[in-house]
């Protein structure tokens, strides 16, 4: 199984560099605030300025 | 390009998205086809008969129309969560155009029948080599605009999008190793069960991060976008993402049961697929939990009635990946219509669902509309493309276990109950159905194509501002 003496040490150092890539997240605070993320993604607005106003107010009316 | 450090680089994030569909439409066609060919043999003709035409299929469906979407998808998201604008100039369009010239070359020389006989894989040595360096570009935009970003976190999807683009070069590098031959001929590294054993782990890895880590990255963008609430638990899609990739690598053996592979390799990746239902679980319930409190949105929104129903067959897909790797199972499923069922509940049901609503959402924001010129069209789409995959996913359901069950029946003195060619005589009308879901799910996409020209129509193709958030504190 000459494959897996490729394998296996592949696999260990990968382990190892995510395992490093993990403690680093960690350590440079990524995961502080698990909550913010989420909505920080919201509140970019990526819609065209212009027609967006009146579909919101349809849609606000209807709820 | 009238790009500025002060804009978003949606150029290519428009043209990546365009040929998404473009290319979704040419490997779909070819998929229709093939399955026409398993019904009506008698259209197998020339260059053009199934064996020349399969790979090309693959090819074109994962790596031309999904590539494109993630090419799309993760472009749109580094940029806009990150606020900047993509890194590494003029890589960013040799991204597009190189992986354009990929898909070109595949086509050609693949009905030609120059190909390396590595599923998935099957691209020829000068090609592999095409593909390292705009994977390596790729990777040098992707992680460039990471480290210029002007927000301190990361965002998840970009974690799963991240980790596809590293683990696709190490599969691609690995296994592509050969030695050529001539320009258009080369042989494989590895020999015999060796190269079984590496193809597998790359053929199983490219589903776990091309097919999965990437499109889930989609997922954490366009799901909470669309439904416009935060992903159900930020805390979890963190977890999901560290166990799934620290768990991922070591699945591949599960495609070699009962083959030459060793025993005891063969059981730990039964065991290590079995794991995988739980972080995959993990990050379908966070998905479709996002929208709870909204459900009422999943009535007259066809783009969160895509990438919702998508996560339902992700979850059913990766619940009945794990069960056919177990050997018991997989005795029966292997080489039967099942396990192409299997593969098209995942590649129909999640991948292309949840491509197809993310470019939705894509498609009149990169061409400064407020939506796509028909609504009630994507609904349309949305039906179309669901009964299509059910109808896929039913038949060969039915088909392989019939074949399994056939295969395997002895008769009281030990001899085959059925010959190789009545299991193929049974087969028939299911491959019917199967070809019938197909021409449904490629309907869609003509429709979505249709529906992508007329938003185009008019269109306003000018970079998005780049918005920095003001400084946000924990």
């Amino acid at each position: 199984m000459e494959s897996i003496y490729l394998l296996i040490p592949v696999s260990v150092v990968l382990v190892f560099g995510i395992a490093f890539a993990f403690w680093w997240s960690v350590r440079s605070g990524q995961f502080d605030d698990l909550e913010g993320p989420g909505f920080r993604v919201l509140m970019e607005d990526d819609l065209p300025k212009t027609k967006i106003e009146a579909p919101e107010a349809e849609k606000a009316e209807k709820v | 390009m009238s790009g500025t450090k002060t804009t978003y680089n949606d150029k290519v994030v428009r043209q990546f998205a365009v040929m998404t569909v473009i290319w979704g439409i040419v490997g779909m066609l070819v998929g229709v086809i093939i399955a026409a060919q398993l019904v009506w043999p008698e259209l197998n003709i020339g260059w053009l008969h199934f064996g020349r035409l399969r790979p090309l299929h693959t090819n074109a469906v994962i790596f031309a129309f999904g590539g494109c979407a993630l090419f799309a998808t993760s472009y749109w998201c580094v940029q806009r969560t990150c606020s900047a604008r993509l890194w590494g100039g003029p890589l960013v369009p040799f991204t597009f155009w190189g992986w354009q010239i990929v898909i070109l070359l595949a086509a050609v020389s693949l009905p030609l029948g120059i190909t390396t006989g590595k599923e998935y894989a099957e691209l020829e040595w000068p090609i592999d080599i095409l593909i390292t360096l705009v994977w390596v570009s790729y990777a040098v935009v992707f992680f460039g605009t990471i480290a210029v970003r002007k927000v301190s976190h990361i965002y998840v999807a970009n974690w799963f999008f991240g980790s596809m683009i590293i683990a696709v070069a190490l599969l691609h590098l690995v296994n592509s190793c050969e030695i050529p031959v001539g320009f258009l001929r080369s042989y494989s590294c590895y020999a015999g069960v060796q190269d079984a054993m590496i193809q597998w782990w790359y053929g199983h890895n490219a589903v776990g991060f091309f097919l999965t880590a990437g499109f889930l990255g989609m997922m954490y963008y366009f799901v909470p976008k669309q439904a416009g609430r935060p992903v159900y638990s930020y805390r979890l899609s963190v977890v999901h993402f560290w166990a799934l990739i620290f768990t991922y690598m070591w699945a591949g053996p599960h495609h070699l049961h009962y083959t030459a592979l060793p025993d005891w390799t063969q059981s730990v990746g039964m065991v290590f697929s079995l794991i995988l239902l739980a972080p995959s679980w993990g990050g379908m319930i966070n998905g479709i939990m996002t929208l709870s409190g909204a459900w009422h949105k999943l009535r007259d929104d066809p783009i969160l009635k895509f990438l919702i129903t998508s996560l339902s067959f992700y979850g059913m897909s990766t619940f009945e990946g794990p069960m056919m790797s177990i050997k018991t199972v997989n005795a029966l499923s292997h080489y039967t219509d099942w396990t192409v069922g299997h593969v098209h509940s995942g590649a129909l049901g999640w991948v292309a669902m949840v491509s197809i609503g993310s470019m939705y959402y894509l498609l009149p924001r990169v061409f400064g509309k407020s939506e796509m010129f028909s609504v009630k069209l994507m609904t349309v789409h949305f039906w179309v493309a669901t009964i299509g995959t059910v109808l896929y996913i039913a038949s060969t359901w039915i088909s392989g276990v019939m074949q399994g069950l056939m295969w395997r029946a002895i008769n009281s003195d030990g001899t085959l109950a059925y010959s190789f060619v009545e299991s193929v005589k049974g087969s028939y009308p299911f491959w019917a159905i199967r070809w019938l879901g197909g021409v449904l799910f490629l309907a869609g996409m003509l429709i979505m194509a249709y529906n992508m020209f007329k938003t185009m129509a008019g269109g306003n193709t000018k970079d998005a501002t780049i918005v920095v958030p003001v400084a946000h504190h924990a």
